[in-house]
């Protein structure tokens, strides 16, 4: 499951970019702060990867990987 | 949803989010030391409380700030002896010195030199992003030749320092060059680093889309980010000469330097068990 902590978004694009299966993009909705944070526009093609969640610069997206 | 992110408990989260621009490479570099430290702590070979980071001044001095874990920020330039200082009197720390290449390479560059000479007992993390870039963009000894800044408006035609040929000069125990484009490598990197007894140098070079990519096309993170990754080679076992790096030619990312000489600490206390056993 790929959650995204939308308050620490930065809308940096980075983890749109690495993403080998184009899980994720930048919505339209803003956060706090006024960034237009990523969303998990397309969860089921998430592989577990977690290029998202070692490349994103704040801390806002993590990938749990169910057992079984 | 009350779940937060793997790496909270080691974070000061009410400090989040960072003060860095969208797209920095710095919080990469956080993640992965981070991630390393919690290898490290969970196999029981570090503990927690003697960990401590150090910082300078700069954007990625203030990495300093974030993890909750003992830390310090000094003096700009001083991140290296103020935790040699600490490293000698209480042995039992972890020192790990945060700084970027003007913290590092330009002002503090007479402190690493002898820090790297002396092989002392400290990771020293310097994140290159070839520019000062919480200044607003100036000339920095990293700016390959060639590249646009604020204050090089026609090129840089200077010659770049190359860290890594230094620190492998000098003696360093383990020297080896990252980045932000491979953090699962960089992970490795610091793990191993955390272990090695004397100087353990890691260069991560990193993205600065706001300042450093502005000034020669890339102002988008994902672009700069993108443009960094065509730009590096992963190597498994570079010779010090590969690691010399312009901008056209690219950049050798790999373990430069892995040995085990005695550490600043080892000669040391050899020393004084010399000295003062003797009974003088």
């Amino acid at each position: 499951m790929i959650s995204v902590l939308t308050e620490r978004c930065k809308e940096c694009g980075i983890c749109v970019t690495v993403c080998p299966t184009k899980v994720l993009e930048i919505g339209s909705a803003r956060n706090r702060r006024g960034y237009r944070h990523a969303v998990p526009a397309r969860p089921e093609k998430c592989i577990g990867c977690r290029l998202c969640e070692y490349n994103c610069p704040d801390f806002a997206i993590f990938v749990e990987v169910s057992a079984g | 949803m009350a779940v937060g992110h793997p790496l909270d408990p080691y974070l000061r989260v009410d400090r989040i989010p960072t003060m860095w621009c969208p797209g920095c490479g710095l919080g990469v570099v956080l993640g992965t030391l981070l991630r390393a430290v919690d290898r490290r702590i969970r196999e029981g070979q570090l503990k927690r409380e003697n960990v401590a980071f150090v910082g300078g001044i700069g954007c990625t001095a203030r990495m300093s700030l974030y993890p909750l874990f003992d830390s310090a920020h000094v003096a700009h330039g001083r991140a290296i002896p103020f935790a040699l200082g600490v490293k000698i009197v209480k042995p039992e720390m972890k020192m790990i010195v945060v700084g970027g290449d003007g913290d590092i390479a330009a002002i503090g560059g007479n402190h690493v030199l002898h820090a790297l000479r002396r092989n002392a007992d400290l990771l020293v993390v310097m994140v290159n992003n070839m520019v000062y870039g919480m200044t607003g963009g100036q000339l920095a000894p990293t700016t390959p030749r060639g590249l646009y800044t604020t204050t090089t408006p026609y090129g840089n035609p200077e010659k770049e320092i190359n860290m890594v040929r230094l620190a492998a000069a000098l003696g360093a125990n383990y020297v080896a060059r990252g980045s932000t484009t491979h953090p699962q490598l960089l992970e490795q990197m610091f793990y191993k680093a955390l272990a090695k007894r004397g100087m353990a140098f890691v260069e991560v070079l990193s993205t600065c889309p706001e300042i450093f990519g502005r000034h020669i096309g890339f102002r988008n993170p994902a672009d700069l980010y993108l443009e960094l990754r065509k730009r590096v080679v992963v190597k498994a076992r570079p010779s010090v000469e590969e690691s010399d790096y312009s901008w056209e030619k690219g950049f050798v990312l790999g373990e430069y330097v892995d040995r085990d000489e005695p550490g600043y600490i080892d000669v040391y206390s050899e020393y004084l068990s010399r000295v003062l056993g003797s009974g003088g």
